[in-house]
């Protein structure tokens, strides 16, 4: 559990990159087990970059979705409704789904890379 | 009278499905040996199976019966609630999904208190899963009351008890891993039972000369019909029309004698005959607090369709994540990633289920347009196999689909009754084990069961948005503020809950009792009927303006917390696992008391 962030802090300023490689264990990783400031900052990081993959293809959705009632409203002929509700919406939303997960997946590949200094 | 199909292959049908389920429930009991094993599969199951099972389970008979009835009735504007039920798993994927499983959270109250570390907002949360299980549950019930009762001539509350004890056998005595086994296999059922029949019944269409008209607005009677009405209902007309009435319209009698009816209200008596003409507009039954899926609220969309489509999808685009079945779902699922690529898996599984109700609505407005008159759209996709084919491959059709209803009303019933009980169990009753966790079932369902005999008449529909809208307002916001947001507080999360949650349940509540009246606020009433999109952003300014106010209240395991929401398992390896130790022991105690 956290430790005295200040005294943590000093240490990690200078990461031995290349001198712990051998024991498997390195700076930025300990940093996050610990719960330091920097580990707080990595961590703030990655939820920043998983919020902005979720937010994109949510605004998608949004603009996708969002009009729709309105344009039924305006075009008096239901067929278009019948096709879009019925048949249309299914596959894009899929997609937005699948292209949804292989951001954060590559988000998380990214920031364990990071994190383990590969 | 209810209009009945031949029960002599749908009563076997539906037993057929009824011991199905044992079985496969059975089947599912000699494996489940360990407490952690009747609650969670061991978490063992793998995405393929758990999708197929999340699936089985959030198909359910509003899905099955009530789109297609509600197309029926009201057009094309009722496939925003398929479209709606879709794309809530997109949103519960998008903010949801990943961060839930790595929580180790098993229901809502167990998120709630990992996150939050306040019991106080734990048994908020506990309370309203138990009553949105519970609203959700009643639907089930009474669709299985009006399924067996379309079928036989049984009472209504027959279906519902069937249903009942099946569910709580199966769940008391095999728990998750059965259930598991026993959606997975209810899927791939309902998607048969959905697809055959409509691919003989698109075929007799285009038989028929593919009529185009089925897609007109308002639907027409393609040739005359006689349609008797059993219950005295009200009319609005918006054109005047020309029928033959044998019976009582208006309090004046008639025999046989043709009528021209104003534009405007009409009250027909029960016992009334109409004679429709070929191209008639099918009249839409303007009725109140009655039964089936299909006739709710139907007043309040004429008056505020806008307005109300999109109440619809606030509801059900933010709804889905807070649903207790749901939930508990992704608690099998590995780890954060399976729990991800899972919720891609079940969105194409629901979206090509969803393609089937559509047809059969359309293809009622065309063949079985008198159902809107008479009351009993619901029961459209179990008599158009009948209507459109007949004979004995009608009959045959006739039985799949209502063992397929059937397995609908089944497997979301086992679902909401897994979750409500897990939270009865750990919340309510006393001790924990697996006994109390049986009691736990017993009391899940005896309370949905009893409400619907004592409330009989509320119609399903509003019990299912009501569902929807409750959780979207209450659990929408503490799913995603706390997943989200370091500064989110206990007392934010109770007073957001709170506020957003109990003004969705007031205001539908409150409509429900006070039925619109000629000339009433539709305004008012509009608002009342489909709070999401007022109540979900108060919710959501409630917990933000709150929890900032509250800033001293923020939990000092915070950090640690979101770390674990957040990070990839691979990183995490059991470091960050203590930093919820109320939620890690609670799962130690049921490992105990399995081995025990």
């Amino acid at each position: 559990m956290p430790q005295d962030p200040a005294e943590r802090r000093v240490v990690v300023t200078a990461p031995p990159r290349t001198v712990r490689r051998t024991s498997g264990y390195y700076r930025p990783r300990t940093e996050i087990d610990e719960l330091t400031t920097l580990g707080h900052t990595y961590v703030r990081s990655l939820m920043r970059s998983q919020l902005r993959a979720a937010l994109t293809v949510g605004g998608v959705l949004l603009l996708l979705v969002g009009p729709l009632p309105l344009v039924f409203a305006a075009a008096a002929d239901g067929r278009l409704q019948w096709t879009v509700l019925g048949f249309g919406l299914y596959v894009p939303l899929v997609l937005l789904a699948r292209w949804y997960v292989r951001r954060a997946e590559r988000n998380e590949h990214d920031f364990v890379r990071l994190v383990e200094d590969r | 009278m209810t209009p009945t199909v031949n029960s002599g292959y749908a009563v076997p049908a539906v037993a057929l499905v009824v011991v199905a389920t044992v079985l496969v429930g059975a089947f599912g009991l000699r494996m489940s040996r360990t407490t952690s094993d009747f609650y969670v599969a061991s978490r063992t199951v793998g995405p393929r199976l758990n999708a197929t099972a999340i699936s089985g389970e959030y198909l359910s008979a509003a899905s099955f019966l009530g789109i297609a009835g509600l197309v029926l009735v009201q057009g094309p504007d009722m496939l925003w609630y398929p479209v709606g039920y879709t794309a809530g798993y997109l949103v519960l994927l998008l903010f949801v999904a990943a961060p839930l499983r790595r929580s180790g959270a098993y229901t809502l109250p167990d998120f709630a208190e990992a996150r939050l570390a306040s019991q106080a907002v734990r048994r908020l949360a506990g309370a309203f899963v138990v009553g949105v299980g519970w609203l959700y549950l009643m639907p089930q019930l009474q669709g299985a009351g009006l399924t067996l009762s379309v079928l036989t001539g049984a009472p209504d509350w027959l279906g519902g008890v069937i249903v009942a004890v099946v569910v709580v056998a199966t769940v008391a005595a095999g728990g998750m891993r059965s259930i598991t086994f026993v959606q997975a296999f209810q899927y791939w059922l309902k998607l048969t039972a959905l697809l055959v029949p409509a691919l003989f019944l698109v075929l007799a269409w285009q038989h028929d000369g593919a009529d185009r008209r089925l897609l007109d607005e308002p639907a027409a009677f393609r040739e005359q019909r006689a349609v008797r009405v059993d219950e005295t209902l009200d009319l609005r007309l918006e054109r005047p029309l020309d029928v033959t009435v044998t019976g009582t319209v208006d309090g004046d009698r008639y025999r046989g004698e043709p009528v021209r009816l104003p534009a405007g209200p009409h009250r027909v008596q029960g016992g009334t005959e109409l004679v429709f003409a070929q191209g008639d507009p099918v009249p839409v039954a303007d009725r109140g607090a009655d039964d089936g899926m299909s006739d709710s609220l139907t007043a309040s969309r004429e008056q505020r369709p806008l307005y109300a489509t999109y109440g619809l999808i606030v509801a059900t685009f933010l709804g889905t994540m807070g649903l207790p079945h749901v939930v508990v779902r992704f608690y099998t699922s590995p780890h954060g990633v399976a729990a991800r690529r899972t919720t891609v898996v079940v969105l194409g599984l629901i979206g090509a289920f969803y393609l089937l109700p559509p047809v059969y609505g359309a293809l009622g407005r065309l063949y079985a347009p008198e159902l809107a008159l008479t009351g009993d759209a619901d029961a459209a996709v179990l008599l158009l196999p009948d209507r459109m084919i007949g004979g004995l491959g009608g009959d045959l059709l006739g039985a799949l689909v209502a063992g397929g209803a059937f397995a609908a009303f089944l497997s979301t019933a086992s679902g909401l009754t897994m979750a409500v009980a897990g939270v009865l169990t750990q919340d309510v009753l006393p001790s924990r084990g697996v006994r109390h966790f049986r009691l736990g079932t017993v009391l899940a369902m005896a309370v949905p069961l009893a409400a619907g005999a004592l409330v009989g008449g509320l119609p399903v529909a509003d019990a299912v948005g009501l569902a929807f809208a409750v959780s979207a307002s209450s659990f929408c916001p503490l799913l995603v503020l706390g997943i989200w947001w370091r500064r989110l507080t206990p007392p934010g999360a109770a007073a957001g809950m709170l506020v957003g949650g109990g003004s969705a349940l007031v205001a539908v509540a409150a409509t429900m009792v006070g039925r619109p009246t000629d000339g009433q606020a539709g305004g008012l009433h509009a608002l009342l009927a489909w709070p999401a999109l007022w109540s979900v952003p108060l919710s959501f300014l409630t917990m933000v303006l709150v929890s900032l106010a509250t800033p001293g209240k923020v939990p000092p395991g915070t950090s640690a917390i979101l770390a674990r929401f957040h990070l990839p398992e691979e990183l995490v390896g059991g470091q960050v696992r203590g930093a919820v130790p109320e939620i890690d022991a609670r799962a130690d105690a049921w490992r105990r008391v399995g081995d025990a």
